[in-house]
Order: structure tokens, then C-alpha cells, then sequence
């Protein structure tokens, strides 16, 4: 049984006794705030392993609350969005959210969501041996190599880094402007579409049915997340 | 520069004109010296060929007069019934015009163009119908003889002795798409004549028989080819400017005509009309209203009047210019128009002028850039001055008077004076006949002012010069009292009689500008149609004591008369209103469509278009013809329209503002209530869910309670989402986030999505590899995707095989989801995308019908198309488009 210690930021009370339900259930420590600025005393004090942020909260934006934890904590976040809220969704995960679910949610997606957000942290911690696997795909970014059931895939420069990129952060949704930035730089911030010709690309190598991605898969309007398992 | 090179706002004009010309119908003129040469015959013969080659010809109105060839020739074509129309107890029958437009055959033949209609009939002419039907866009086959060409009338009348009333404006012939000259020799037409071929009305067989002079048949027939060759050569003067085959440009030609009130005007102006015509060059025809003039009775200016707007019919520009000295006011006009030649008619100089430069002397050596042409004094040509009977009696009962009353004012200052003789010295007795000159000049004006003087002279004489009783002289030195008391009543006379014209005709001006003033200033503050109609009704009818209706039009220009609850004064005839609106032409009263009415219609043209109607009933029937009286309705006509216009933006506004707030409340409704639904839903499934995971579980049955409360709840929240989705789309006011993305891309997240629904089937997926980028939103487009998946998985049993199929079809992408399930109900391909529709009416199957619907709003908002079909065997698919664009191209390997 795991005793992680999660901390929910969510003004309605009723979401947060649900929560709180499913979370003990599971055997997570939880507490509550109701603003944000109780939130960020919170997390300052109890050192918490998660936080959960709504976005619609009564003091202050989620976004901002995102914003100033990640001044100064690498701690996973999850944000929970209502559906009129897309735009603060990605402007959220672009300032340093590891994901997002969308109003309403079942319980079982949050606690997966929960799940690989931790352990996303704990490997970043252990973070090193710089070799990523998942079901055949091995990718040794220490040696650049690619491996799919034994086999090397040869990639192009900009693939690599692409790979790369969604494969350190494995598990956490990545928005469009996230990887443009990280792989073509901050100048071609408006060329969306090479990432999706370039991410088209990478999928024809690497997947079986790009059209059924198992490896590199798509959050409409929003991003791309590296699968975990 | 290229002299040659066309000029750029010419050729636009061209083009212009070949569009209108396009549209328009095509006339073809078969013209002729004179009867009998074979018009009418050659006229159906060509309609018969084209008959033959498959054109729908129909016969609107040909004369056979009994002739056996013409007869045959008719024979198979069809003939478009007369209308008839009774005309003082007669049954007459004319052309059909609103039967031709109804049948509207791409080609009708209408014989004899000069045709005058029956009165009642809709044109007083037959070429007025012509006209159209041309508009209609309908090609016309007519005939003409020689002497019906308005020009040419006077000049044939002076061959053959015979004047013809009917004629045709040279302006028809001349913009006629084709002239056919039908020509035979005058021996010939002689022979045709005694052989009976020819028809001869009985009533005029002896003018006819003099008609038919081999003589007159030659200078006819020359008649007939100079003008058709002047015609060929304007083809190719304007084939050459519009090539710019280096023609000349003939400004330097254009004409000014200057109409007066002396007889001949008419002539002039023909005569004008064939030299503008023969250059081809532009021709203004102005009527310069001096004081003097002003003072005409109304029969003089009214026929002054007729004759601009004959030179109007006759392609002239006209104007009624005011002026004391009609020779600057010319030439003014003349510079500010580029006309480089005056014409003036020949004028009598008359004994009071004698020793002042004749006025083409004047003009001369104020234009001395400019040709004045004298045309020779005509002779009267009476078919245009036959004065209005009315005016005829009124006006010299009204001179008559003034010239009495002079006398009675000489009379009375004769009889004070006489009262007056013993105290006062003779000298002193002769001003009071100067006043008695000044008096009349004031009241009565020129004439009785020269009468005073003249009389007053004669009366000092008379009674108060030695010897009294006498017209001798005494004293000669009376001779030189006598002639300063004249020339000092004459000038003072003249002088008053000018100032109290001018004063006169500056307080009717002052009159007409304040009226138009106080309209314009009302009509300013209006809000509501209705009080424009109130406004317009007090002011026109106070100015002009005439009857006046304003209808007006709705959205679909149809006109309406305002409901004003009480029944119009005026008997519209609706007919003739909506035709001039239709055509933005006046008509009724006075105008030349349906002249016969007592109603003037004038359209309501406002700069954006025209708003409506404006029906007036003049009191009298020449109330028009004044030129002032018609500014100033065109210049209420004008205000009306403007209110009229600015009235209906005021609405334009409102709505829009209306609207603008109606979409802010509808959205903060939205998102409140997507707010307020959500947030309890989010927590009745989150809770349920929590219950199914409480650990220990729960019993059996709580368990399947709990989990049967999350299910139901995430069905009301999907919902939920469904509606809020659709009003949102249905308020159009959808942002889409468009990109260039792979359509693999967003077909993969719509299968994650719904991966649960379709795990029980099987799916197969054919992309192309080289399919292009699409633009699109992806998360719409997602949702479209997911609609239809689980549509597919919805109304197909387990086991079933959905297939996703694109493909490049032009410039869209084709898009398919197709199953082999029941298919969808026969008939209902289209209903589906209606709201709150199944496939199964009442079935058990969940969902509410709203995903088709967000489904085809999503795809329109993208410019697409969706719909539904059954499989020929088995199945159902829905297609949909997306247009395919230009994606952006891919030059970053070296850029990254």
C-alpha cells in the first residue's frame, strides 16, 4: 500500500469529498484547500508527493497557482478542467502541469492518471541510465540508438529529437507549442503543422498502425503525451 | 505616351456596356424607302429560318394587310393573341405586351416600330415596347419605313407633301444591334403596285396614289441608303475607337443647342439632332429663362418646355438654365459642358434692338474658342405648339386686365391732377403721372408700364398743356417736357417693373427653398416610416395643392401602402407603382409609360436603392411642364427617399443591437448553466464511482445500485454536453481553432476515445498514404469522429465491421464511416441530422438524436457537406467533406 500524500486544491466541496473517497480508498494521504492560496501554504507546508488544481477556483487562477508552484517544486500536478475551459487547459500545461482530466471524470481515470504522474517523479529522480522502454520499443538516448523487437529504426536529426523530447517526459502531456519550442526552437513557434508532419513521420517508424498509435499518443487540440505502457 | 493606347476608364465602360448589352435582347430592324418593298415578307422569312433551325420564334404582332406572300409566310409560326382594349365604345386589338413577357420566347417579330398604341395601353408607342421587351432580355424583329425616322419626317414630308404623325426616335434605329435595308428599285415597287401586290387602304388611296410618284420612290429610296450607310459608317467609326485604331475624338464637334421661344424651335432641334448624329458626337439642347421669358404666358413656355423634352427623346442632354443675360449664361454652360459649337436659332432682330450687337454677335465675342452656328429662320412648325386649350383662355384675360387697369391708373392721375391744377404749378402736375407709371409698373409690369407712359404723355398733353383740350403745343419748349416726362416714364417704368419681377421671383424661390428647407429639417428627426408619410403628405400637398400616397417597399420589393387606417384620396393602380419601381422610372401622368393615368409615379431612389413610391394627382393637367414645380418635387422626392433610407439603417442599427445582446445573454446563459449542470454531475459520478470502490465492497445488490447511478449519470452528463454543444454551434458563434494537421492524427484520437463503445466490432481503416493535410478543428473534427463511431456501434449488433475510408475527390476530401448493420430506415437519410431524431423511433437504444446534428454543424462550419446513404446490400454510411485547400509546405529540416 502506497502512502503517498496527494493535496487537492477545489473550491466545490462535494468534488472534494469524492475525491477524497476514491484517493483514501487507494490508500493516499489527502488534503484539502479550498483556494488557492490556501493551497500553495499547504503544499509549502506538508510537502505533499501530488496536487490536484482546479482551474475554476474562487481567489485566484489555476493557472497562476500552476505558475507559482513551479517556481520553485517539481512536483507532479494534475489539473481538472470543465469543458468551456480549454484554453486555460493548455496555457496550464504549457506553464508546467504533467496532465489534465476534463470534467467529469470516472474515478479509475484519475487514479491511472495519479499513478503515472508519480511515477514519472520517481524515475525523473532516478533518472540517469538515460534508456527509455516500452512494450519493444527501447530508445538509448546515451548511444542514440532505437530499437523496435531488436531491430534498429534509423531517424531523422529532427525525429530524434523529437523522440527524445516526448520520451524524457514520458507519461506527461506535452502541448504543440511545448515540443516546437524544445525541437525546432522559440522562432517557429507558429509552424505547427511541421510538428505534425514531423510527429506523422515518427509514428510510420515507429508504430505498427499509425492510425492506432500504441506508443505516441494524440490529445486533440491540445497535444502529445509518450505512452507508458 | 501612346497617344493610341486606349483609355483605361473607356475600356471599363465598355466593358460595362457589352455586359448590359449581353443581357440585353437583340434588335434586328428591317427597314425600307416605303411600303410594299418586302420588309414584313423579309422579316418572316428570316424568323421562318431560324424557326428551322430549332429557335422558338413567336409572331408578336404582324399587319399581312391581306398581301398572299406575306400570308404563306406566316403560316406554322405561332401567333401571340391580341390583347384587346375598348377605346371609345370600339373594340380595338393591339400587341400583347404583358403576354409577350410572359411567354418570353427567346426571339419575337413586331411589325411596324412606329406604331402609336391605343390610348389605355401601357406605352403611348409601340417602340416603347420594344424597348421592353429588349430590357427583358428578349431578342425582337421589327420593321420601319424611312419617313417614320423622327430626323428624317420633316424631310420626307417635304418630298412627298405627306407629314406622317407616327415616328420612331433616331436613337432606336441607331442603337439597333442590326439593320437590314430591304431594297428594291422604284420600278419594281411600281410593278408590285400594279400587280395589286402592294395593299392600298381605301380611305387614303388618293394620297397614297401621290405617294407613289416614281419621284418621290427615288429620293425615298436615297433617303433609306444614306441612312443605313451613315449607320455602317458610325459601326465603323466606334469599331475603330474601340480597337483605337487612331479615330479621332470628336469633342471637338459637340453640340449645344440653344431652345428660345421663337417658332422653329422643333426644327432646330431636329436639325440639330441629324448633326450630332452624322459626327457621332455629344448634344446638349438648353433653355435659357430670362426675366423677359419668365414673363411669357404659360402656353409660349410650355411649348418651349415640350420642345426640350422632344430634344430629350432625340438623345439630347436638356437643361433649363436662369439668367438675365442669356449669352453668358450660354457660354458658361458651354465650357462647363466641353461643347464646342453653339447653335442659335435665327431670330428677328426686333426694332427696340436695332442698334445693339444681334445675340450671335454676343456670343461670338464671348466665346471666342467656340463655333456659333445660325440656323436660318424657320418656318413655324405647328405639330408641337398646339397650346393647351386652358391656357389659351386664361392667360390674355389676365393681360387684358393689367393693360385696363393701366388705363384706369392714367385715368385717375388725370382726374387729381385736374382737381389739382389751381394750387399747383403745371411742372409739379407732371409727376403725379409719373407715379401713376411707377404704379402700374409695380402691379402690372412692362407692358401696362409702356401703355402709362405713352398714355400719360398723351393726357398731360391733352388736358393740362396750353391749349387745354388739344393735342397742339403752345410752348415748344412743352416738346422737350413731353419728351424727358417719356424717357424718365419709360426707364422708371422698365426699372420697377424688373426689381418687383425679381422680387417676385426671388420670394417664389425663398418660398420653394424654405418649403424644402422645413421638409429636409422634419424629416431630420424622424424615427418611423409613418411619420415621413405625414411629413411628405403636409408639405407636398400644401405646395402644390395636388393629392399625394407614398408607398412603401418591403425586403422583398414588393410596395405596400402604409396603413394609415383611413382609405388613400388616390386611386393607385398598384400595376403601374410596382412598374415603376421595378424599372426606377417614372410612370403615369405625364411621363411616357402610360401617360393615360391621372397619377404620377415617381420611384423613391435613395443611394442605396430605391425605397419606394411616390403617387401624386395634379390638380391640373399641366402642372409638370413647369420646371421649378418639377425641381422641387425632385428635390422632395429626393428628401423622402434619403429619410426613407436613413429610417430603415435606424432599424438595420436596432436589430443588430438587439441581436448583439440577445447572443451575450444566450452565452452567459450557456455558460452558466454549463457551469451549474456540470459541477453537480462531475460529483454524482465521481461519488457513485467512489461507492463502487469503497473498500470492503459493498453487498451484491448496493454494489449494482451504485454502479447503475454512475452509468446513468455519465449518460445524463454526455447528455448534457450534447445540448450545451449544439446551442453553442447554433448560436454560430463557434471559434474553430483551425490547423494543418494529418487526418490520421485526429481519426487516432476519436478511436482512443471511444474505445470502449467499439470494442464489440470490428474496424477497418483505409487511408492513403499520400493523404494531404487537412485544415480543421481537431477537437471537433474528434467529436464528429465520435458521433459517428458510436452511431455505428449504436445501431449495428456486435461483431459488425465499421469501415473509415478517405479519399481526394477535387478540391475536397471525401470522408466515410460505413457499417454492414440493418441500415438506416428507408427515407429518413435526411431526417437523422434533424434534432431529437433516431434511426428507431422509441427504440430502447440510448442517446438523444442531437450527434447528427452537431455532427452537420460542425461540418458546415467548416465548409463542408455531410449526409447519409444505405448500402446496396447491407449497411449504412455517412460521408463527409472537408475542403482541401493549400497546405502549408514543409521547409524546416534545414531551418530546425
Amino acid at each position: 500500500m502506497t502512502s503517498h500524500t496527494v493535496i487537492i486544491i477545489e473550491d466545490e466541496k462535494q468534488t472534494r469529498r469524492f475525491l477524497r473517497l476514491s484517493l483514501e480508498a487507494e490508500g493516499y494521504h489527502v488534503f484539502e484547500a479550498e483556494t488557492g492560496g490556501e493551497g500553495l501554504k499547504a503544499v509549502a507546508s506538508r510537502k505533499p508527493d501530488m496536487v490536484i488544481i482546479d482551474l475554476g477556483l474562487p481567489d485566484m487562477d489555476g493557472v497562476e497557482v500552476v505558475k507559482k508552484l513551479r517556481e520553485w517544486s517539481t512536483i507532479p500536478i494534475i489539473i481538472l478542467s470543465a469543458r468551456s475551459e480549454e484554453k486555460e487547459k493548455i496555457i496550464a500545461l504549457d506553464v508546467g502541469a504533467d496532465d489534465y482530466l476534463t470534467k467529469p471524470f470516472g474515478t479509475g481515470e484519475l487514479l491511472a492518471r495519479i499513478r503515472v504522474a508519480l511515477r514519472r517523479a520517481i524515475s525523473n529522480e532516478q533518472a540517469g541510465n538515460g534508456t527509455f522502454s516500452i512494450a519493444d520499443l527501447t530508445i538509448d538516448l546515451i548511444h542514440r540508438k532505437i530499437t523496435k523487437m531488436g531491430e534498429e529504426i534509423h531517424l531523422t536529426p529532427i525525429e530524434y529529437r523529437l523522440l527524445s523530447v516526448l520520451a524524457q517526459h514520458q507519461g506527461k502531456v506535452l502541448t504543440h507549442s511545448f515540443l516546437l519550442k524544445e525541437v525546432w526552437g522559440p522562432n517557429q513557434m507558429d509552424n505547427a503543422h511541421y510538428l505534425r508532419i514531423y510527429m506523422s513521420q515518427l509514428r510510420h517508424k515507429l508504430e505498427k498502425e499509425p492510425v492506432r498509435p500504441r506508443y505516441i499518443l494524440t490529445e486533440a487540440g491540445v497535444g502529445y503525451r509518450f505512452a507508458v505502457e | 505616351m501612346n497617344e493610341l493606347r486606349p483609355d483605361p476608364d473607356k475600356l471599363l465602360d465598355m466593358v460595362q456596356r457589352e455586359q448590359e448589352k449581353a443581357l440585353r435582347g437583340k434588335l434586328k430592324i428591317f427597314f425600307g424607302a416605303s411600303a410594299g418593298v418586302g420588309k414584313t415578307y423579309a422579316m418572316l422569312s428570316a424568323a421562318r429560318q431560324l424557326r428551322d433551325r430549332g429557335l422558338d420564334v413567336v409572331v408578336g404582332i404582324v399587319e399581312t394587310h391581306g398581301r398572299v406572300e406575306t400570308m404563306a409566310q406566316m403560316e406554322g409560326l405561332e401567333v401571340l393573341p391580341r390583347k384587346e382594349i375598348e377605346h371609345r365604345g370600339k373594340l380595338l386589338s393591339e400587341f400583347d405586351l404583358d403576354g409577350a413577357l410572359a411567354r418570353h420566347p427567346p426571339l419575337i417579330l413586331i411589325d411596324e416600330l412606329a406604331h402609336t398604341n391605343i390610348p389605355g395601353s401601357r406605352h403611348p408607342k409601340r417602340w416603347q415596347d420594344v424597348e421592353e421587351l429588349l430590357t427583358a432580355g428578349i431578342d425582337v424583329f421589327t420593321t420601319v419605313n424611312v419617313q417614320h425616322l423622327e430626323t428624317l419626317n420633316d424631310i420626307v414630308g417635304g418630298i412627298t407633301g405627306i407629314r406622317v404623325q407616327e415616328t420612331v426616335p433616331d436613337k432606336v434605329f441607331d442603337q439597333a444591334d442590326e439593320i437590314i435595308l430591304v431594297d428594291i428599285t422604284p420600278d419594281e415597287l411600281l410593278q408590285r403596285l400594279k400587280e395589286g401586290k402592294v395593299y392600298i387602304p381605301q380611305q387614303a388611296e388618293g394620297a397614297i396614289r401621290n405617294f407613289f410618284r416614281k419621284g418621290n420612290l427615288i429620293a425615298l429610296r436615297e433617303l433609306s441608303l444614306r441612312r443605313t450607310a451613315d449607320r455602317v459608317d458610325d459601326q465603323m467609326r466606334i469599331y475603330r475607337q474601340e480597337r483605337s485604331i487612331g479615330g479621332a475624338w470628336h469633342t471637338q464637334d459637340s453640340l449645344l443647342v440653344c431652345v428660345g421661344p421663337e417658332p422653329g424651335a422643333e426644327k432646330m432641334i431636329r436639325k440639330a439632332s441629324r448633326i450630332a448624329t452624322q459626327f457621332g458626337v455629344e448634344w446638349h439642347a438648353v433653355y435659357v429663362e430670362t426675366p423677359h421669358l419668365q414673363h411669357q404666358p404659360r402656353a409660349e413656355r410650355d411649348r418651349i418646355l415640350k420642345t426640350l423634352h422632344f430634344a430629350q427623346d432625340l438623345g439630347a442632354e436638356t437643361a433649363v438654365l436662369a439668367g438675365q443675360n442669356p449669352d453668358i449664361v450660354l457660354v458658361d454652360y458651354a465650357r462647363n459642358h466641353h461643347l464646342f459649337q453653339i447653335i442659335i436659332g435665327g431670330r428677328r432682330t426686333s426694332a427696340w434692338n436695332f442698334f445693339r450687337p444681334s445675340f450671335a454677335d454676343r456670343l461670338a465675342r464671348l466665346s471666342t474658342d467656340r463655333d456659333v452656328i445660325q440656323l436660318a429662320c424657320a418656318v413655324p412648325d405647328e405639330r408641337i405648339s398646339t397650346k393647351p386649350a386652358v391656357a389659351r383662355e386664361a392667360t390674355p384675360k389676365i393681360y387684358w386686365m393689367s393693360y385696363a387697369w393701366a388705363v384706369i391708373a392714367c385715368a385717375a392721375a388725370t382726374g387729381v391732377a385736374a382737381l389739382l391744377l389751381p394750387y399747383f404749378d403745371i411742372a409739379n402736375i407732371v409727376m403725379l403721372f409719373l407715379l401713376a407709371v411707377v404704379f402700374v409698373a409695380v402691379k402690372y409690369g412692362r407692358g401696362p408700364a409702356v401703355l402709362a407712359s405713352f398714355l400719360s404723355v398723351g393726357l398731360f398733353d391733352f388736358f393740362f398743356v396750353p391749349p387745354r383740350f388739344s393735342f397742339a403745343v403752345g410752348d415748344v419748349q412743352y416738346l422737350l417736357t413731353f419728351a424727358v416726362m417719356l424717357i424718365v416714364a419709360l426707364i422708371i417704368g422698365q426699372l420697377t417693373a424688373n426689381l418687383s419681377y425679381q422680387v417676385r421671383v426671388a420670394s417664389h424661390r425663398e418660398t420653394r427653398l424654405r418649403a424644402l428647407y422645413e421638409m429636409a429639417r422634419d424629416l431630420s428627426s424622424v424615427l418611423l416610416p409613418q411619420q415621413i408619410v405625414d411629413i411628405s403628405h403636409k408639405f407636398i400637398e400644401a405646395t402644390f395643392s395636388v393629392k399625394v400616397a407614398i408607398l412603401i417597399s418591403d425586403a422583398e420589393d414588393r410596395l405596400h401602402l402604409p396603413d394609415t387606417g383611413e382609405a388613400s384620396a388616390l386611386a393607385i393602380d398598384m400595376g403601374i407603382a410596382q412598374w415603376a419601381f421595378d424599372h426606377i422610372e417614372a410612370a403615369g401622368f405625364s411621363t411616357d409609360t402610360l401617360p393615360g393615368s391621372s397619377v404620377l409615379y415617381l420611384p423613391l431612389r435613395a443611394p442605396m436603392r430605391t425605397r419606394g413610391i411616390l403617387a401624386v394627382e395634379p390638380s391640373h393637367s399641366s402642372w409638370l411642364l413647369i420646371p421649378e414645380q418639377r425641381r422641387q418635387l425632385d428635390g422632395f422626392v429626393a428628401l423622402i427617399a434619403t429619410a426613407l433610407e436613413r429610417v430603415h439603417y435606424i432599424e438595420v442599427a436596432q436589430d443588430a443591437s438587439v441581436r448583439i445582446e440577445s447572443e451575450r445573454l444566450r452565452n452567459s446563459v450557456l455558460s452558466a448553466l454549463s457551469h451549474d449542470l456540470r459541477t453537480p454531475l462531475t460529483n454524482l459520478a465521481g461519488l457513485s464511482d467512489s461507492l463502487t470502490l469503497t473498500k470492503p465492497a459493498l453487498p451484491r445488490q448496493q454494489l449494482d445500485l451504485a454502479i447503475a447511478i454512475r452509468d446513468q449519470t455519465s449518460r445524463m452528463s454526455a447528455l448534457v454536453n450534447n445540448l450545451l454543444d449544439m446551442a453553442r454551434l447554433q448560436a454560430g458563434n463557434v471559434k474553430l481553432n483551425l490547423q494543418w494537421q494529418p487526418l490520421e492524427e485526429v481519426i487516432g484520437s476519436a478511436l482512443a476515445a471511444c474505445e470502449q463503445q467499439m470494442s464489440g466490432h470490428h474496424l477497418d481503416i483505409s487511408l492513403p498514404l499520400d493523404f494531404p493535410l487537412l485544415e480543421f478543428d481537431a477537437v471537433l473534427i474528434k467529436s464528429v469522429f465520435c458521433n459517428l463511431l458510436e452511431n455505428a456501434a449504436k445501431y449495428t449488433p456486435p461483431n459488425s465491421t465499421v469501415h473509415i475510408e478517405a479519399s481526394v475527390d477535387g478540391s475536397q476530401a471525401r470522408i466515410s464511416v460505413t457499417d454492414n448493420g440493418p441500415g438506416l430506415v428507408p427515407g429518413s437519410e435526411e431526417t437523422i441530422f434533424e434534432k431529437f431524431t433516431r434511426g428507431v423511433r422509441e427504440s430502447s437504444t440510448p442517446g438523444v438524436g442531437l450527434g447528427l446534428t452537431i455532427c452537420r454543424a460542425i461540418i458546415e462550419a467548416h465548409k463542408g457537406r455531410i449526409w447519409a446513404e444505405n448500402m446496396p446490400v447491407r449497411g449504412a454510411r455517412f460521408t463527409f467533406t472537408l475542403p482541401l485547400g493549400i497546405p502549408p509546405t514543409l521547409d524546416m529540416e534545414s531551418r530546425a
